[in-house]
């Protein structure tokens, strides 16, 4: 269930690393309020900035990052680590695995 | 007929090279800036130049500016969109009652939405002080919103100071530039604010240029939904030409913004030194030292402003009373109400804007003929004895 009673499908759930606490992140990115493909584009421009098996954690409250973001880092050969629920927002961490 | 524009305030010309640097941008380079061919591509760079002009006129980096079409609609943004990402925490806003109407009605929408909103009053000048600011703060505020220079009074408010106040308790500022992006020197980080509004006609730019700056990290919520023009955060395909006209435009206020100001300045004391030693019963409106460099205003008793308007326009002289809203709705101006201006006197409000245009010339030529143009109303006033039998004869008590 996600933070406005999103629900996921199984496939999708499994995919999910949902966390129990913040993993630490050499950068950051506040997407909070932008909608889709907002998540995917601000991805793929914050992880041309960092390096190699650097994290990148990113905040959004938007709830079809829940299926893109995983899929993202499956497609582009990215580490994706887990998904973070806070109150308002997700924060999703992944690892930098390729230029 | 010599025809003189003084309603810069209203608008202003669109500078020569403003309109060359966007004329490209109707013909050859068209195309939509989000396409991925070299011609959009152009036009993709040209919006990002302007950016820069943009963030670089208030010392703002690119990422912190944020096009939108009128100085309108960033208030409207900058307001329901920081209202509504932050009422979580709290659903207390304050602004002023010398707003322009696009804040003014902007709140009263967010209060039929379950805001509370304080209007601080301002003293004679215009002015706001900043300890009533302090003082109206609650655990509640979660936006302050006030103008930083007055259309209609010319008045510049301590912007910097109330930010002092703002920043030490955390609640987000945002200041209404319109009249004063552009025409006198501002660096953001020196105010201090969160977020600003700016308009490109405001500054020899085109109209449907307009820009909202964000401070880095400041969470906003959209006003348009769709695709993902200015970062997600203002949907709709750009104005190419308007924006790049903005770009050029905010290069030229910010290199020649001490001459400009060099030229205007004088000018305007010339206006307001021979309104006030040959016009009787006159009074000027707004602070007379911390107010826009080009800006005169008055209010004249016993006449009425659109009978001024249409005397000086028979003469050549184009202006305007009150702000452009007010003046043809034919309301009395809440700004001038809360500078203590009674509602009868406001009646007779001019104000006059000059710019990059305005001659030395021009001014003496309206200096010989307003109060000659007052003369002949007065002279066909019913009230030519003053007030009697209307209320508040006190209203001279400031002269």
């Amino acid at each position: 269930m996600g933070i406005a009673g999103y629900k996921l499908n199984n496939q999708v759930n499994s995919q999910l690393n949902f966390l129990d606490k913040p993993i630490k992140a050499d950068a950051t990115t506040d997407i909070i309020y932008m909608m889709c493909p907002m998540h995917l584009l601000t991805i793929k421009k914050k992880i041309k900035e960092i390096d190699l098996d650097q994290v990148l954690a990113v905040l959004t409250d938007y709830e079809g990052a829940l299926e893109d973001i995983p899929a993202w880092c499956e497609i582009s050969g990215n580490e994706f680590l887990g998904v973070l629920e806070e109150e308002d927002h997700y924060t999703f961490y992944l690892r930098k695995l390729k230029e | 007929m010599k025809k003189i524009y003084m309603d810069y305030a209203g608008t202003n010309p669109t500078h020569p090279a403003v309109l060359d640097s966007m004329m490209p941008y109707f013909k050859e380079h068209f195309a939509n800036p989000l396409s991925i061919y070299e011609p959009a591509l152009k036009a993709r760079e040209a919006i990002e130049n302007a950016r820069q002009s943009t963030a670089s006129l208030i010392n703002a980096k690119p990422a912190e500016i944020i096009f939108t079409s009128s100085g309108a609609e960033s208030n409207n943004f900058a307001l329901k969109g920081i209202a509504y990402a932050n009422q979580k925490k709290g659903s207390h806003i304050i602004t002023s009652r010398m707003e322009h109407h696009s804040i003014l009605n902007t709140v009263r929408f967010l209060e039929k939405s379950g805001f509370r909103v304080t209007y601080l009053n301002v003293d004679n000048n215009g002015v706001i002080d900043p300890s009533d600011v302090e003082k109206a703060i609650t655990d509640e505020t979660i936006l302050i919103s006030l103008i930083h220079a007055s259309p209609e009074i010319g008045t510049i408010e301590p912007i910097a100071e109330i930010a002092k106040i703002t920043n030490k308790k955390g609640i987000i500022f945002h200041t209404d530039a319109v009249s004063s992006a552009g025409n006198i020197p501002i660096d953001v980080k020196e105010l201090g604010v969160d977020l600003l509004t700016l308009s490109a006609h405001q500054f020899y730019g085109p109209k449907g240029a307009a820009a909202l700056y964000l401070k880095e990290g400041t969470r906003i919520i959209p006003l348009i939904y769709g695709g993902i023009q200015e970062g997600g955060r203002r949907a709709g395909t750009e104005n190419v030409p308007a924006i790049v006209g903005m770009g050029k435009a905010a290069e030229l206020a910010e290199s020649e913004m001490m001459d400009r100001i060099k030229h205007l300045a004088p000018l305007r004391n010339k206006i307001i030194s021979n309104t006030l030693n040959k016009v009787k019963k006159v009074m000027l409106t707004g602070h007379p030292k911390e107010r826009l460099p080009g800006h005169a205003s008055f209010v004249v008793e016993y006449i009425e402003g659109e009978a001024m308007l249409l005397l000086l326009e028979g003469n050549g002289i184009y202006c305007a009373s009150g702000s452009a809203c007010t003046s043809r709705a034919l309301k009395s101006s809440p700004v001038l109400a809360s500078i203590g201006v009674p509602d009868h006197i406001a009646q007779g409000s001019v104000v006059f804007t000059i710019g990059q245009e305005t001659t030395e010339e021009d001014i003496d030529y309206f200096n010989e003929t307003f109060p000659k143009v007052i003369g002949k109303l007065r002279e066909m006033s019913p009230f030519t004895k003053g007030w009697e039998g209307l209320e508040d004869p006190e209203c001279t008590a400031k002269k």
